[in-house]
């Protein structure tokens, strides 16, 4: 398992989308590299036989009829839309 | 029973008033309204009320249903229609929820009223309400020290006789951690046994709801009304539904609970451990076998779950992105700049903290070194819990190591911070159910700070341990205490 150390809050910022400010990487940096030095104790477990959990109560293939109902109108779907217009939402633009 | 009283109320007694017509759901709901305004600048339980609407569904209610004209306080993360849901977030504030979560609709189909919506930590990242991003949720028996959480506000507003019930989510002890600093009951269904259709996610594999209560047989009603098969959450178990107060009142002969020893860490709060050690002296001479097991994976339970949970929350979190809803930052130059900013003004520290490590473990080159490493760990820890309910039918430990802390005490070290969900997040890493009830207080500075018991069952379990802690609660008084500010208020 690799260090803490090797964790760049900056560059992981990037990755997530996250603006910070200097003074969060700087914070981050710091925290989180005590929580990360404390998940190395997970070095030690032998899991070499063991199967992943991806869920402690495994469900397979859950399937339903693909039927249209009723659901939002558009109307609804737009009620908490930061800009809109025209039954749409104006997002930032995407392409020059 | 005046109106300074019946706040005081428990739903069974609640429910005993409205079916001999000796009050009705509107004049509930205004007393309720009364209490809130009297002792919530207090406590600061709440983030939204609406009693304008609830005020004609009380109208209407049928007192002869499951939970006919009882109103419930609605932890902020649960989609109410109508009502906010900002997840004590500034990225969500002003949103409203355009449709009923699974468990409102069927908190409504058996008469209940939502009514307000309760503080909590951001998103539930928390173990104390002090990561709400709008406002500080106070303990009710001491006014000083946080109300534990991350359902701190239901918690709070439940003990503070501001609720009569409450609904909260458990990722890693979010219902069981603040009833027990709060003095209530809280229960933890099995992973599964409730629907999430409508609540907003934190960590996919680990999130359920649950109900904090005045009385185990109260947290048996509500699940009563919430528990079952949704074809809207494909994670729902489709697994039949007990009555979970018809083994209520059962004596507990033939009941084997078993002390994990390594619950027994140092740093348990000396009074806690003396409380805990007068609960099993208590179970034994109630008939309860004790029977010590071991649960060897225990120490790495913290860890395993801090990195799944902030990776499930990193995925979780990439929808607050300024489009669709909730904020979004003015004038961005472009769309990096538009998501860095809304993200950056939305969140708040805990949040981007939990982003960033989620984002970290599952990142190519550490994805198998922390992510899967951790859900093979997970594996063990499940199969531990499988192997001790193998020989007995709970198991019995402190919910925190120590009581109520104060405000402020823990928010500059994230990892302390962390360690407070050391009894109750295996059991979400296990997928079992859990449920903590008072049993005895600390003193600390003159004031009485309440101690929880946590009993843990196997999976779909969940009327056993009720049976078990209601078999306790009953020989005891402590669910009958109520904090200094609720008698204050009564007796004013």
């Amino acid at each position: 398992m690799a260090k803490g150390s090797d964790l760049d809050v900056a560059y992981v910022a990037k990755l997530a989308r996250l603006n910070l400010s200097d003074a969060e990487t700087e914070l981050f940096q710091k925290q989180l590299g005590h929580v990360l030095n404390y998940a190395d104790k997970l070095r030690g477990v032998d899991v070499s036989d063991v199967e992943a959990a991806a869920h402690a109560i495994p469900i397979f293939n859950v399937f339903r009829e693909d039927e249209p109902r009723d659901w939002f109108t558009a109307e609804e779907a737009l009620s908490n839309a930061p800009r809109q217009a025209n039954g749409l939402f104006i997002v930032t633009k995407v392409v020059e | 029973m005046t109106g300074k009283e019946l706040p005081a109320s428990n739903i069974a007694d609640l429910q005993s008033l409205l079916r001999r017509r000796e009050i009705s759901p509107r004049e509930v709901l205004d007393v309720l309204r009364a209490r809130i305004e009297d002792v919530d600048g207090k406590i600061d339980a709440y983030l939204s009320t609406d009693f304008e609407a609830t005020a004609k569904q009380a109208e209407k209610a049928d007192v002869d249903l499951l939970l006919g004209g009882v109103p419930i306080a609605i932890k902020d993360i649960i989609s109410v229609a109508g009502q906010p849901c900002t997840c004590a977030s500034k990225i969500l504030q002003g949103y409203r929820a355009p449709y009923d979560a699974t468990v409102i609709r069927k908190l409504r189909a058996a008469g209940a009223i939502p009514f307000g919506k309760t503080n909590m930590d951001e998103f539930a990242m928390g173990s104390s309400t002090e990561n709400s991003g709008l406002k500080l949720t106070r303990n009710p028996w001491d006014l000083s020290r946080v109300p534990g959480g991350s359902s701190g506000g239901s918690a709070a507003a439940v003990a503070a006789d501001e609720a009569f019930a409450g609904l909260g989510t458990d990722t890693g002890g979010s219902i069981r951690q603040p009833a027990s600093f709060s003095g209530v009951v809280g229960l933890k269904p099995t992973y599964g046994r409730v629907s999430r259709f409508g609540l907003v996610a934190f960590a996919s594999s680990l999130d359920q709801v649950g109900p904090l209560t005045k009385t185990v047989r109260d947290a048996g009603l509500i699940m009563n009304a919430i528990a079952g098969h949704d074809p809207q959450d494909s994670t729902c178990l489709n697994a039949p539904v007990p009555d979970y107060t018809a083994a209520l009142g059962r004596d507990l002969r033939g009941i084997r609970l078993g002390l994990p020893k390594e619950y027994m860490i140092e740093g348990i709060d000396p009074q806690v451990k003396s409380a805990i050690d007068a609960a099993i002296a208590q179970f034994e001479t109630l008939g309860a076998e004790i029977v010590d097991v071991s649960l060897p994976q225990t120490d790495y339970a913290i860890a395993v779950y801090y990195i799944l949970a902030t990776a499930e929350a990193s995925a979780n979190l990439a929808r607050f992105d300024g489009v669709r809803y909730g904020h979004r930052a003015e004038n961005p130059k472009d769309l990096l700049d538009h998501y860095g900013r809304t993200r950056e003004e939305g969140f708040g520290p805990e949040v981007k903290r939990r982003i960033i490590l989620g984002t970290y473990v599952l990142s190519s080159g550490y994805y198998d070194a922390y992510y899967l490493r951790a859900q093979k760990v997970r594996e063990l820890i499940r199969q531990d819990f499988a192997k001790a309910f193998k020989k007995v039918d709970a198991l019995i430990s402190p919910t925190s190591p120590v009581p109520a802390f104060k405000l402020g005490e823990r928010t500059d070290d994230p990892l302390q911070m962390y360690l407070a969900d050391i009894f109750t997040s295996p059991a979400n890493l296990a997928g079992i159910c859990g449920i903590s009830v008072p049993c005895g207080f600390a003193e600390s500075d003159g004031h009485r700070l309440p101690i929880g018991l946590q009993l843990l069952g196997k999976a779909l379990d969940e009327a056993r341990i009720l049976q078990i802690a209601h078999a306790y609660e009953q020989s005891t008084d402590w669910h009958k205490a109520r904090p200094p500010i609720a008698a204050s208020m009564r007796n004013g």
